[in-house]
């Protein structure tokens, strides 16, 4: 029995409107334990990212808490790191650089020689060492993702958070990085919450599927155990019954439970950046 | 720009091999502005001829002309002189110290009227001091300014009103606090400088202060979230997000104070008598010769080239400093 080590406990959020608190979010409760592999999926505007960014200390509950190994964490700090979803490197910076910031920032007493080996070191696990003078602009948006989540892993993470992030990708060189997350994941047993819109993503990387109803007052719908053994072959499982099985649960519960009508008129992005409320679902 | 193949009539210029679109890109460069400065000057010697002053005619271009030669041998002619005096004044101090070896030979500095290329110095340096007071205050407050809301709330009301405030205005109390506080028996510098420098900082604090803060207030909110979570310090937050996500937009205000500092310290000069530019316009006018008006026509356009160059020199400055060197910068 593996011991929880986070803890979503009765998580609600209110984003203040003119015309009084919006409540986004409310009632999510999760227990995720060591190493387990995440996956929140919902349609847009759902209040995915809001309950990542929750995580992250990025935004504050206005009800319940994140306990962290017993500690209730209310503010961001690296043992929650960020992958986000366009990469947010330090365009002025250097692929090494970039990383070697986030290195310095989580030093805990490493020498200059030890602290380039540890850059280096996360470099090579998302093949990036070719590329480590180059700027940010120089590099292509996969590449940048690797970086990306380089910088997260050098900081040596009790929890890797990431909000979407290969969803501004091509399909192929999604798929690359898919395998590489695996690959690491499987290296360094992270803790990993995932955002996606992408079903397939969702049932290939995760241990477990966070299904989540549409806002306002969004909360988790479902949740799906993916016991499919490690590790797992994207051909292979194209033929599985069991994980043809989970995608159909996904899809039902996206297509059929939680259908989503938009209306043309009223679409806005969701909130993710400007604290803005979306009003689409509504 | 020319596209040929729509416009069939043109077709025959092109026959003749003779490239349009080259042409065109030529004549965008370096034809059309030398036309306009042409047509311009063509219509300067036209309209001079028939404006009569109390000074005599207008100036046309080749009074002008005349007069920006002048002014250079003057400027000879006076350094001269000056090197004369020092060499004079060298060869009276070895005398004298041949004769009594315990004398110290006292060094006077040469007391001629400045010339106008002295008084371009002066102005450039009288300038630039106002200029970097005004900088060092007012870089560092708008990253205050646009790092914090309550700081910006504070301070809005405050540069709403003193921007728009004429240097005119400041310079009369600027000059009774300078001769006021400014006491000293052997002044580092003269108080007309001071006050010149000071008036120009007064003016050029606001659109720097505007430009920084707005740029700070606007940085992307993502890498904002990455210093969180990195947990970045506030002096390492600064110089590593704020300051070179924000150089743009600082520099952009610090080409606006420039230019308004430079704008304002003719104003300065010839209500404070620092002896640059301004001053010498206001001589000129007061002296009121016959070759008065030239002479201050060779300062407009003088104050016009420096203006010009001070702002290209900023550029340059941006470009070497900005860490993207693709932006469009103009």
């Amino acid at each position: 029995m593996k011991k929880h080590h986070l803890e979503l406990s009765q998580i609600g959020i209110d984003f203040p409107t003119p015309k009084g608190p919006f409540n986004a979010l409310t009632n999510v409760n999760l227990k995720i334990a060591q190493g387990e592999f995440l996956s929140l999926i919902g349609h847009s505007g759902c209040g995915k990212s809001t309950v990542l960014n929750i995580v992250a200390g990025l935004y504050q509950a206005t009800y319940g808490g994140v306990i962290l190994n017993g500690q209730e964490v209310n503010e961001p700090g690296p043992e929650r790191a960020v992958v986000f979803q366009n990469h947010s490197l330090l365009p002025w910076l250097s692929v090494y650089k970039n990383v070697e910031l986030a290195v310095r920032q989580t030093r805990n007493g490493r020498s200059r020689k030890e602290i380039k080996e540890w850059v280096d070191h996360n470099l090579a696990l998302v093949h990036m060492t070719h590329a480590k003078d180059k700027l940010p602009s120089e590099i292509s948006g996969g590449m940048k993702q690797r970086v990306g989540i380089a910088r997260a892993l050098s900081m040596q993470p009790k929890v890797l958070l990431m909000d979407e992030p290969f969803g501004a990708l091509d399909a192929l060189t999604r798929a690359h990085l898919q395998d590489s997350l695996m690959e690491i994941h499987a290296q360094l047993g992270n803790t990993v919450i995932m955002i996606t819109h992408d079903v397939d993503e969702a049932v290939l990387l995760s241990d477990r599927i966070v299904m989540m109803t549409n806002g306002p007052s969004a909360t988790i719908g479902e949740v799906l155990d993916v016991d499919i053994d490690r590790p797992r072959d994207r051909i292979a499982l194209a033929d599985d019954t069991h994980y043809n099985h989970c995608r159909h649960e996904v899809l039902r519960f996206l297509y059929e439970k939680q259908k989503k009508v938009e209306s043309v008129s009223s679409r806005t992005t969701p909130q993710r950046r400007q604290h803005q409320v979306g009003t689409d679902a509504a | 720009m020319f596209n040929s193949s729509s416009i069939p009539i043109m077709v025959g210029s092109v026959r003749k091999g003779f490239d349009r679109s080259k042409w065109g890109q030529k004549s965008a460069g370096l034809i059309l502005p030398l036309l306009g400065i042409l047509v311009f000057i063509g219509m300067w010697s036209a309209v001079a001829k028939n404006v009569d002053t109390s000074l005599g005619q207008f100036p046309g271009p080749a009074q002008v002309w005349e007069q920006t030669g002048s002014l250079w041998a003057e400027h000879q002619a006076q350094q001269q002189k000056a090197d004369a005096f020092y060499a004079r004044q060298a060869e009276r101090n070895a005398q004298r110290v041949a004769l009594d070896p315990s004398y110290e030979p006292k060094i006077r500095d040469f007391t001629g009227a400045p010339t106008f290329i002295e008084q371009i110095w002066t102005s450039l340096y009288t300038v630039m001091v106002g200029f970097a007071l005004a900088s060092l205050v007012a870089v560092p407050l708008g990253i205050v300014c646009g790092l914090s809301k309550s700081a910006y709330s504070a301070m809005n009301p405050l540069i709403q009103l003193f921007k728009p405030v004429s240097p005119l205005a400041w310079l009369p109390l600027v000059t009774i606090v300078v001769s006021a506080t400014y006491i000293s028996d052997d002044p580092m510098f003269s108080k007309s400088f001071v006050t010149s420098a000071i008036t120009v900082a007064l003016c050029c604090l606001w659109p720097t202060l505007i430009n920084t803060a707005v740029g700070v207030s606007s940085i992307d909110t993502d890498l904002l979230n990455v210093s969180k979570v990195l947990r970045l310090n506030a002096i390492t937050h600064i110089i590593k997000i704020v300051l070179p996500s924000s150089i743009p937009m600082i520099f952009t205000g610090l080409r606006l104070s420039l230019g308004i500092g430079w704008m304002v310290l003719i104003a300065a000069e010839m209500l404070a008598q620092n002896p640059g530019l301004g001053k010498f316009v206001w001589d000129e006018f007061q002296n009121g010769s016959s070759e008065s008006l030239a002479r201050i026509m060779v300062a407009v356009f003088t104050i016009g080239i420096i203006g010009f160059v001070l702002d290209r020199i900023m550029l340059s400055l941006q470009q070497w400093v900005s860490w993207d060197k693709t932006a469009i910068t103009r």
